[in-house]
């Protein structure tokens, strides 16, 4: 496990594999787009609206996706003190907040020529809303924290909050089968798809387009902040140097 | 045992707990945190006259009829098991129709019939090609489009 601790280790792979993760997610999501628009039909009730699902589902499933990924890492950070792992933390919780929005936002324009309705306080919405706080408190909680200028690792509480979050989520998954809500069940489950072919293949293309994208940018951030530690290291031993000479 | 393991063995009885108490926690809520009641709970006592209440269900085939103010319809709504007539004055969104699911915000009356302030057309998790939906085993899409 540690042989992947070592931020050089790291970068030697993060380096190459952004530019592809982006080039293939921006690729992927355009002819997502594409495809999604132009070349599928609408659906036989909702007509054109459908269409919407192509960006509202990658969403939903980054959020969360993004937030398991950051309890994860908070568990690694608790037991084993990896190095990286706080540093990952810090870089999932803005695009994962980002998605969590995109997906409210998405259901909220969708629910309304459909539903009848922007809002609706139901078991979904409202657990995907919580989603959102959560992913605030989160950066909320680590940005500038003493972590921060410390390499990027999680403080203890950070790290247990990230676990403790993440109890949202099989309730955002299981919200829909557990209790009455106006949104609908899920369309893909392990059996299959009720949605149908026909419509579900540029569903694909966009979800895995926006999974690079989301990778994409975790790298980026997370490069971004080993080097602004290494930035960091070098002031201060320049600034020691310094006050060696006076 | 290494500090690393005691911590591992740790942060997974933290885990477990969390995961046990969000279950029982979310069990609890079953009841509280439905969106709507079903008709059958409706029958089965749930409903108090005149409460603030929401009614989900299918609205029953051949149910809807305008009555002659041209607003206001009524319709039955039915989970399976049991109906509840229901009567509306306003508009319904476009997806509201016979053989499709509806969400309403009203109350109950004494005579039984549910009377909606609001009506919420719910959507389900099907979704295919018009060509599709015109098949006859599948369901007929809405008049109103």
């Amino acid at each position: 496990m540690h042989a992947y601790a070592n931020p050089t280790r790291f970068l030697a792979i993060a380096r190459p594999l952004t530019p592809w993760l982006l080039g293939l997610g921006v690729l992927l999501v355009l002819a997502g787009a594409w495809a999604g628009l132009t070349q599928v039909p609408g659906d036989y009730k909702q007509g054109e609206t459908a269409r919407i699902l192509y960006v509202h589902v990658p969403a939903a499933w980054l959020g969360m996706g993004g937030w398991t990924s950051l309890a994860l890492a908070g568990l690694i950070q608790l037991v084993w003190r990896h190095p990286l792992s706080g540093i990952a933390a810090r870089a999932i919780a803005v695009p994962g907040m980002l998605f969590t929005a995109l997906c409210l936002v998405t259901g909220s324009i969708w629910g309304k020529p459909t539903w009848g309705t922007w809002w609706e306080w139901d078991g979904r919405m409202t657990s995907m809303l919580v989603l959102l706080f959560l992913y605030a408190g989160f950066i909320a909680l680590t940005n500038g924290d003493e972590g921060q200028r410390q390499g990027g690792s999680l403080s203890r509480g950070a790290a247990i909050y990230a676990l403790v979050g993440a109890i949202n989520i099989p309730i955002i998954n299981r919200s829909v089968v557990w209790w009455n809500s106006l949104h609908q069940g899920p369309s893909i489950t392990l059996r299959g798809s009720s949605i149908d072919n026909a419509l579900l293949w540029p569903l694909g293309l966009t979800l895995l387009g926006f999974s690079l994208l989301f990778g994409a940018i975790v790298l980026m951030r997370m490069r971004r902040i080993i080097a602004d530690n290494r930035v960091a290291a070098r002031l201060r031993r320049l600034a020691d140097d310094e006050g060696a000479i006076a | 045992m290494k500090a690393k393991h005691q911590r591992l063995v740790l942060a997974l009885f933290a885990v477990a707990g969390i995961a046990g108490a969000g279950v029982l926690g979310a069990s609890a809520l079953r009841d509280e945190a439905a969106y709507f009641r079903t008709p059958v709970e409706i029958k089965s006592g749930k409903a108090v006259v005149g409460e603030p209440m929401r009614l989900g269900g299918m609205v029953a085939l051949g149910s809807i009829a305008r009555q002659s103010d041209g607003l206001t319809i009524r319709f039955v709504a039915t989970d399976g098991k049991a109906s509840v007539p229901v009567e509306y004055t306003g508009i319904v969104p476009d997806l509201f129709g016979e053989e499709s699911g509806m969400v309403a915000d009203g109350r109950m009356r004494a005579d039984g019939t549910f009377v909606a302030d609001r009506i919420l057309a719910k959507h389900d998790e099907r979704y295919m090609p018009p060509q599709m939906g015109d098949m006859p085993k599948n369901m007929k899409a809405p008049t109103a489009t």
